[in-house]
This record gives C-alpha cells, sequence and structure tokens, in this order.
C-alpha cells in the first residue's frame, strides 16, 4: 500500500484550513511509509486546525485493536487508533473511568497523548500522559522504541504533547480510575460576573470536576456571567439514566446563521435557563463530559467557511485582572463567541511543549472572519505579555514568534526530534507554521 | 447465537462481524492465514467482551481434505457452534487472470470451491444438531459479470447461486444461509483502488448491516442497502447496451 495519488481535501475540526493532503490508512505498523519528509499521523481529527494536516497524512484510525485490559488493578493497553468512546463501552460497565477526558470522546489515544488533553480535573489530576506508563513508536528511520518516564525517557517528555512530530505512536499503556457508577453529581451556580466566577472555582478547588460556562458577549459589569459546573462522580444505584442519544447536523448551515444577534440571544437564554442560583442534581456521566458529543457534526453549524477555536492559558498570578483585560477586548470586539469555557490549571508536567500550567484557561469558538483575525493577534500580545500561551490542538493561526516566546523548550524539544529522527521526516501545517519545520 | 465460528477472520469485515459478536459475549474459533494478526485479534476481542476465543490457521487453497478437520477442530473447541460466517477471499489482477488459467483457477478456488467444500461438511453437521446459521461473504460483483473483474464476479456469482441451492435444501432442516451482499467497502483488499467515491462505506457499516440481516432472518441483504437497487438496474441493461459500456 502507498499514499493514494488523489489528493483529498482534508482540514480539523473547525474547517479551516482545508488542504489538499495524500493520505495512507494505517491498519498495522507494516503499512507505514516514512517516505522522506512532511508526514503526519492523524486520529479521529478533532484539533480544531492544522495540527494532524500535512502532505502526507497517516490514518491511524484503522490500526484500533486493544491489546490487554487489566480489569483488577485498572490499566488498559491498546493501539493507537482506539477512541475513547470504545475504552469508555468497555471500562465504565466494569467500574473504571478515564482518568482525564476531554470534552468529545471522538479521539484517539495517540491523539490525547500527542496533545496531551486535559479536562474539568486538571487542577487536581492532571493530564492524559501523567496516566501513560508506556507507549511503542516508530521513529524517523523506521525504528519501534519503547518510552516510559525511565525509559528513553527524553523521547517520552517530548512525545507527550508533542503534537505527533517526534514519530508514530503505534500503542499505549496506560492507567484507569475507579468509580463506583455511571452518575456525576453536579452542582451548577449561577454568577453575575467574573469575580463571582472566579470565587466559586476558588471555594470549590476540592471539588474534582470543575468548568464554567460564560456568556463571553456581556460587558462591564455583567461581564464573565457563568454557569459553574462542579461534579464528582457518584454511586446511585436506584435511578437509570439517559445516556447516548444523538442528533446530526447534516450539512453545513448558512454562516449567517451563527452572528452576534443570534449568539447573543442563546447565550441569554442559556444563562437565564437555570432559575435557582445553586441547583443540583445527578446526570448520566455522558451529557456532563461530552454534552457536544450529542450534537454530531455540530461545526458544521458554523458554515463552510469554518471557525476558529481560541484556547489559553493565564497564569494564577496575573489573576483576576489579566482575565477581565482579555475579556474585556474579546466583547469590545464585537466577535461573538457561544458560551465560552473557562476552567482552573493545576501545575504543568515535564512534557517539553504540553499546554496545562497552573492558571485559569479559557476557549472560544469564534466564526472565521478578518476581524477576528486581527482580534487574536492583539490577544496573542496581550497572553504573552502575561506569560500565558496557546493550546496547539486549538490553534490554527498562532505565530512562530508567539509560540517560541511561550514555550520554552521548543529549543530542547527540536534537540530530541533531531536526535531521533524526527526533522525532516514529520511534520504538519502547524509545525511549519510555529517555526519547528 | 453463543458460538461461532468465523472463516476468513483476519478480513476487515469479518473482524468488524466479530466485534459486535464479542459485545454479546459470544465464544468465537477464528480461521485465518496470519497466525500473529489472530492472535492479536483474539486478545482484542476478548477485551471487547468475548466469553472465549480459540485461533487457528488455515489455506483456502488446501480445502480438499481439509475441511472436515477444520470444523471438527471448531467443534471440539468450542463444544459444538451453531452460527458459522465465511468471509476468506482475494480481490485478483483481473489481467493476470485474463492471460493465466493458473491465476484464474487460484481464485476460483479460494472464492468459490473451497467454500463449497466448507459448507458442505457445515450442512452436515448443522443437519446432525438439528440447527444452525450460515453467513456467507458474497460481492454484489456476482450479480452480473463485468468486463473489469469478471474472474472475481464469476467466483462470488456461484457462491452466491450455491448458496441459494444450499438454503432452498436446508430450510426444513432449521438451518439458515444468509448471503451477504457487498458493495464498495474500504478495506485491505481494496487499498489498491484510488478513487473511492460516495458509494464507498467501512467495514463496521457491512458489520452492522449482517447482524441486522441475522436479526431479521433475513436470505440474501445487498450492503449498503442502495445496491439492491444499483444491482437491479445493472441487471436489467441489456446485453448489446451492456458490452459497449466500460463497466
Amino acid at each position: 500500500m502507498e499514499y493514494s495519488n488523489i489528493e483529498q481535501n482534508i482540514s480539523g475540526w473547525g474547517n479551516y484550513p482545508i488542504i489538499k493532503s495524500r493520505v495512507l490508512p494505517i491498519y498495522s505498523k507494516k503499512n507505514i511509509r516514512l517516505k522522506g519528509h512532511s508526514l503526519i499521523a492523524r486520529g479521529l481529527g478533532r484539533s480544531y486546525g492544522d495540527s494532524a494536516l500535512s502532505k502526507l497524512i497517516a490514518d491511524m484510525t484503522p490500526m484500533d485493536r486493544f491489546l490487554s485490559f487489566d480489569d483488577n488493578h485498572g490499566a488498559i493497553r491498546c493501539q493507537a487508533g482506539v477512541s475513547l468512546r470504545a475504552i469508555l463501552s468497555i471500562i465504565v460497565p466494569n467500574g473504571w473511568f478515564l482518568p482525564v477526558t476531554p470534552g468529545t470522546k471522538f479521539i484517539t489515544v495517540g491523539g490525547a497523548v500527542a496533545a496531551d488533553i486535559h479536562g474539568k480535573n486538571h487542577h487536581i489530576e492532571g493530564s492524559f500522559c501523567d496516566y501513560v506508563n508506556s507507549f511503542k513508536i516508530m521513529i524517523g528511520n523506521g525504528e519501534i522504541i519503547e518510552c516510559s518516564p525511565e525509559n528513553n525517557s527524553d523521547l517520552y517528555f517530548a512525545t507527550c504533547g508533542g503534537m505527533g512530530l517526534t514519530g508514530i505512536i503505534l500503542d499505549v499503556s496506560f492507567r484507569l480510575k475507579s468509580i463506583k457508577g455511571e452518575v456525576v453529581k453536579v452542582k451548577t451556580i449561577r454568577t453575575g460576573n467574573l469575580e463571582d466566577t472566579l470565587n466559586v472555582f476558588e471555594e470549590n478547588k476540592s471539588v474534582t470536576y470543575s468548568v464554567s460556562w460564560i456568556d463571553c458577549l456581556k460587558k462591564r459589569k455583567h461581564l464573565g456571567r457563568s454557569h459553574v459546573m462542579l461534579g464528582e462522580h457518584y454511586d446511585d444505584k436506584n435511578k437509570s439514566y439517559g445516556s447516548e442519544s444523538k442528533i446530526n447536523i447534516p450539512f453545513y448551515t448558512p454562516s449567517l446563521l451563527l452572528n452576534k444577534y443570534t449568539i447573543k440571544a442563546f447565550n441569554t437564554v442559556y444563562y437565564h435557563s437555570q432559575l435557582k442560583k445553586i441547583s443540583e442534581n445527578c446526570i448520566h456521566y455522558e451529557p456532563f463530559f461530552y454534552p457536544l458529543d450529542a450534537l454530531g457534526n455540530w461545526n458544521r453549524l458554523y458554515g463552510k467557511k469554518g471557525f476558529f477555536q481560541y484556547q489559553f492559558v493565564l497564569p494564577f498570578s496575573v489573576g483576576l485582572n489579566g482575565i477581565k483585560r482579555v475579556m474585556t477586548e474579546i466583547v469590545k470586539s464585537g466577535q461573538g463567541s457561544f458560551l465560552a469555557v473557562l476552567k482552573t490549571f493545576g501545575k504543568e508536567n515535564n512534557n517539553l511543549i504540553s499546554f496545562p500550567m497552573a492558571g485559569f484557561t479559557l476557549a472560544l469558538d469564534i466564526k472565521y472572519n478578518q476581524n477576528a483575525l486581527k482580534l487574536f493577534d492583539h490577544l496573542d500580545n496581550m497572553i504573552v505579555e502575561m506569560g500565558g500561551r496557546h493550546y496547539l490542538a486549538k490553534d490554527a493561526r498562532m505565530s512562530a514568534k508567539t509560540f517560541k516566546a511561550t514555550y520554552k523548550n521548543w529549543k530542547k524539544f527540536q534537540e530530541v526530534r533531531q536526535k531521533y529522527n524526527a526533522l525532516g521526516v514529520f511534520s504538519s501545517n502547524q509545525s511549519r507554521r510555529i517555526g519547528l519545520d | 447465537m453463543d458460538k461461532i465460528l468465523i472463516i476468513g477472520a483476519t478480513s476487515a469485515i469479518a473482524e468488524a462481524c466479530a466485534r459486535k459478536f464479542a459485545t454479546g459475549e459470544k465464544s468465537l474459533f477464528l480461521y485465518g492465514r496470519d497466525k500473529k494478526r489472530l492472535n492479536e485479534i483474539g486478545k482484542d476481542l476478548s477485551v471487547r467482551g468475548a466469553k472465549k476465543v480459540f485461533v487457528d490457521t488455515f489455506k483456502a487453497e488446501d480445502h480438499l481434505g481439509q475441511a472436515y478437520k477444520m470444523i471438527e477442530n471448531a467443534i471440539s473447541k468450542l463444544n459444538d457452534f451453531d452460527t458459522a460466517v465465511l468471509a476468506h477471499g482475494i480481490l485478483p489482477d483481473q489481467k493476470k487472470c485474463e492471460h493465466s488459467f493458473a491465476q484464474t483457477q487460484k481464485v476460483l478456488s479460494i472464492n468459490f470451491l473451497s467454500m463449497v467444500s466448507y459448507l458442505t461438511v457445515l450442512g452436515e453437521y448443522f443437519k446432525k444438531r438439528n440447527g444452525g446459521n450460515i453467513i456467507v461473504i458474497s460481492s454484489v460483483a456476482g450479480d452480473r459479470a463485468r468486463k473489469s473483474n469478471y474472474i472475481y464476479g464469476t467466483s462470488k456469482g456461484a457462491l452466491s447461486l450455491f448458496c441459494d441451492g444450499l438454503r432452498s435444501r436446508l430450510y426444513k432442516d432449521n438451518i439458515s444461509v444468509l448471503t451477504v451482499k457487498p458493495g464498495f467497502v474500504d478495506t485491505p483488499m481494496t487499498a489498491a483502488i484510488e478513487s473511492k467515491g460516495v458509494l464507498w462505506v467501512k467495514s463496521a457499516t457491512v458489520a452492522n448491516d449482517i447482524i441486522k440481516g441475522i436479526k431479521n432472518e433475513k436470505t440474501v441483504i445487498y450492503t449498503p442497502w442502495f445496491w439492491k437497487w444499483i444491482m437491479l438496474i445493472v441487471r436489467l441493461i441489456p446485453r448489446w447496451v451492456f458490452n459497449k459500456l466500460s463497466l
């Protein structure tokens, strides 16, 4: 099998940019062809920008077998193309859960390692790679190396969060967390402004899962009003709760559908949908962890031109004022965003270019347009100045200058890539844009 | 349907079906050519919920005199089984076959004759145990011979015809025979075909249709469904027109 001679149109989840690429489906490691340069591995394509885009793409999704499941100790070994969804379908009935899960279960384990994904529990439980015991990776000269924090550790800490730029991850061995039931006990607190929102996070910092859905269009005294959701796994044997319900967006909606006015209206309705200031209930883990998965292909709501996801972290040291500065800029620009998401992060790990660091992280969707690009450039400067950084798995347009100013270990990352023959073999549109290739 | 024999278990469609069976906690016996891949698939199915999984290698070209032993082996390991899926087959290089009877014979042997071998033994076995389910993976290519792939088409066409006859004979013995006719499926077998358009589906889709077909006690299914209508039209084209087409 060879890379197809016919190029396909491929994009990330934000549908921007769209490039032409030659794709090779990988059923086993024997299928992999390391053809010189511009090759990147790809999973389920949920990164928003161009992290999994390149001239040649190794589609890892067919390589999706489980290798072992230790039901007694909660450990799984599986090929890189296995999805979190497939894993959950097996582990949950056996009383286990993913130690860290992002907002969608439609990602592969290889992707989870490459982006060192985080969830609503980072402030206490860290990121996905913190639970990875080891993995096998094919490097630029075709050799297959087993990595762990103790074994080939330089390659381990470069690959975790390394956006596929060190090689092709083949299989991963990671730990699970034990849960008593499929239910999450949720407390939702409605806050009137950003200061209240941050106070709620502070008061509840020992709660395992916390996230807030912020109205990004309100100004001044209502700036940063939100719903903060606090959750814990719960054992409620009595009831049964609905799980996977699905509606699908079958086609791209006209991009006019989502504009400043409709988004404002939606945000207002959503904010007021909870009448009480504090409400508590139990829900199935599915809608708590994966609310958007119920809406298949929701990215199509942004129309054919696509959209940007802009996610960054600011250190705790800049505090309320730092976030206020950024949010005020966003509101001023009039760039509407549905329900931005705010979370807190715990301290960073040893992975060289992994995103999370102690602080506040904000993620917003903005429809593709020229003014959005201007806003992002402006925000980039503010974030660099305040000592923050951006999430590569969401980025579609950050400059090399911004990347290198905010990811202090990039030089060390490149040294590891050099050592393991990655340079000149593995690269993505993103890595070329941010000055790594 | 608790214990299932799968011949050609390393094929993409067979593996996709096996995963569905595994979720239902069935026990499986898998025959394939590649021992390493079989072991890997076996492990995967165990994780997905299969009760017991046994694997062994086989070569379809050597079916003569081997079919009985193969099936006896499965009966003994599984302690009887009630369902058999026959999924092995090759997609040949049509041009090579046009110049070489040896190549053509190989295709007919693997895709058709070996199937007949296994079906003969299975028919007798299921008769003895008063019931069973047989699922055979054929192809839409067997509905009409086209100049671009009639050797593959012939092998599958003969297979579908044989299954029709077998089904009629074994009906009163409480044995079902389901002929599955997939259209274009994106698998390692079709990897060399470059331009894959809207008609192409993944093996998981085909597996879903097969499970539905078994549940609804169908006799012949086209998967995906629209191939039934495409092939109806293809079959109705008069020969003098068909010969002029570049199909």
